[in-house]
């Protein structure tokens, strides 16, 4: 089955084949594997084992030269024994699996003709009888391949309780009888906003950690944007991936320019442009511009399009802030979000002055949606301190870092506190 | 004669635990001695299930799905339907059929009680 590729190295080259293989093609494996095998916790096992197996067989074998296929058939082979051995065990409820209408491979055997089942997979993990914080602890696990310990840190829980939330979701897809299948055409745009809200939670998730004293989670930014990625590769016709993923670009290429030299957190007007990263914006741009042709833009895509304009601006002051604001009000119709709101307060601020903006902000503390949230008293600390107002800023301050948990966010604005006058020993 | 409604209500297992075999004897002959007390009382079963636990229900209020059992903060049971559907999607579609304008449904799977 193996074909050996002529000269390969010794351990180390193919351990790293094995990684880069892990790394690109777990959620291959695993999804063709829970085709066959009918039951995720048994796939996820012999995908485990496949790899497991792939070194000494690639270091015995040659590394081959489908290894996403050779990973495939072994993994696939090894559910079928499990079945033939288990057959009695079986669980009652196996993983409910429909033939895709437009499917023409059907089961096939032959590794060049494996069915990509990873889309089953991603709407699986995120269907939406499925809590937000399961559909995310599935993707990470079953899509992104990442053990129960690392999500459980990346989500600062326990291991215990990430691998009950994992447990559980397993078990309510089978005993509920989740169907491991793409939503047909009449559900898809409902079912993949709720995929692509579950990847862009990831990426703010990494963006700035909710808690903690890193400010950036460099691994879940990847693997949003990996997943992304695979997602625009499966759907390229999908235009809210577009903008999805030229979203996170965009964000992302501000990445190196966000704290300074002291891990202090640097505002947008504050940072050193010329090191943002331009292959990322340049990427994020192409994305954009192709994702805003055909018709009415969906939400991710107009983010997109607003993060656009901030990476084209030379400079906070000179950004295009009418077209921005223009951009936040069409946001506004096709996502009324009070958090979208806040932002498009800071657009008015930039367009008619602070007073403006001020007052926007001051109409959006009666949403009880925004109980709590962070932004708002920075964003209304910041405005009422460039109005030099400073009695009400400090008091704007102190809510805000009663309410922020990530250290950079805090000592920026305990930092901000003592400038307005402010006594500084509340950190 | 009247028709009426009987509603189980239990102390659910951890999640994860099994139920003994010998729990699970002692409650199916206890759920036979009731048919039997049933019909020598005069009365009638017309159906009966048992659900699975409350981790795998899913509800719905309006158009919003949300996993986990109905929250119920003024509403009470009013009605139910046994329905047979291909899988939880076509039972959320069916679901969402259901009128219960002023509240909502919680769909819950029926359990499996053929051969243990």
């Amino acid at each position: 089955m193996t074909e050996p590729h002529e000269g390969d190295g010794g351990v180390d080259h193919v351990r790293s084949a094995v990684a880069e293989a892990y790394r690109r093609e777990w959620a291959f494996v695993l999804a063709a594997t829970a085709r066959v095998a009918g039951d995720i916790d048994i796939a996820e096992e012999c995908a485990a084992d496949a790899f497991g197996a792939a070194l000494d067989a690639w270091l015995r074998d040659g590394i081959p030269r489908k290894p996403g296929a050779w990973l495939t058939t072994t993994a696939r082979r090894r559910a079928l024994d499990v079945l033939r051995r288990e057959k009695t065990l079986r669980a009652k409820l196996p993983l409910l699996i429909e033939p895709d209408v437009d499917n023409a491979f059907g089961d096939a055997e032959e590794p060049d003709v494996i069915p990509d089942d990873r889309l089953r997979l991603v709407f699986t993990c995120c269907h939406p009888a499925l809590a937000r914080e399961a559909q995310v602890a599935l993707t990470l696990r079953l899509v992104c391949g990442l053990s129960t310990a690392e999500i459980a840190q990346a989500f600062l829980v326990s291991e215990p309780t990430m691998a009950a939330r994992v447990t559980r979701a397993k078990k309510k897809i089978s005993a509920a009888r989740i169907p491991y299948r793409v939503p047909g055409s009449t559900q898809l745009p409902e079912r993949l906003d709720a995929v692509l809200t579950v990847v862009h939670l990831l990426f703010t998730t990494g963006h700035t950690a909710p808690a903690g004293d890193q400010l950036v989670r460099h691994d879940l930014v990847e693997r949003a944007i990996g997943l992304a990625r695979m997602l625009l590769a499966l759907m390229p016709d999908e235009r809210e991936v577009r903008g999805l993923l030229a979203l996170m670009l965009l964000t992302d290429a501000r990445r190196a320019t966000r704290l300074d030299a002291e891990g202090r957190l640097l505002l947008l007007e504050e940072q050193d442009r010329s090191r943002w990263d331009t292959a990322a914006i340049e990427e994020g741009r192409t994305l954009v511009f192709e994702a805003l042709r055909g018709g009415r833009p969906g939400r991710f895509v107009i983010q997109a399009a607003i993060a656009a304009l901030h990476a084209e601006a030379p400079s906070w002051e000179v950004t295009d802030w009418r077209q921005i604001l223009d951009l936040y009000d069409v946001l506004l119709l096709a996502w009324p979000s009070p958090v979208v709101a806040l932002n498009r307060a800071v657009a008015v601020a930039m367009v008619d002055g602070w007073a403006a903006g001020l007052a926007e902000v001051q109409r959006l503390e009666g949403d009880p949606r925004l109980t709590g949230y962070r932004y708002l008293a920075s964003t209304k600390a910041d405005l009422l301190r460039r109005l030099d107002r400073p009695a009400e800023a400090v008091a704007a301050y102190r809510e805000a870092l009663a309410l922020a948990d990530n250290e950079a966010e805090r000592r920026f604005l305990a930092g901000r506190l003592a400038e307005v006058g402010g006594p500084s020993q509340v950190m | 004669m009247a028709q009426y409604l009987i509603l189980i209500y239990q102390p659910e297992r951890a999640e994860g635990e099994a139920i003994p075999p010998e729990v699970w004897q002692q409650a199916m002959e206890a759920h036979g001695r009731f048919a039997e007390g049933v019909v020598e009382s005069g009365g009638k079963i017309l159906g009966g299930e048992a659900l699975m636990p409350t981790s795998t229900a899913t509800s719905i209020r309006g158009d919003v799905v949300t996993d986990g059992p109905f929250a119920e903060t003024k509403e009470a049971l009013g009605g139910f339907y046994l329905i047979e559907a291909n899988d939880l999607d076509h039972a959320l579609a069916l679901g969402k059929l259901c009128p219960a304008p002023e509240g909502g449904v919680e769909v819950r799977p029926v359990m499996d009680t053929s051969g243990g």
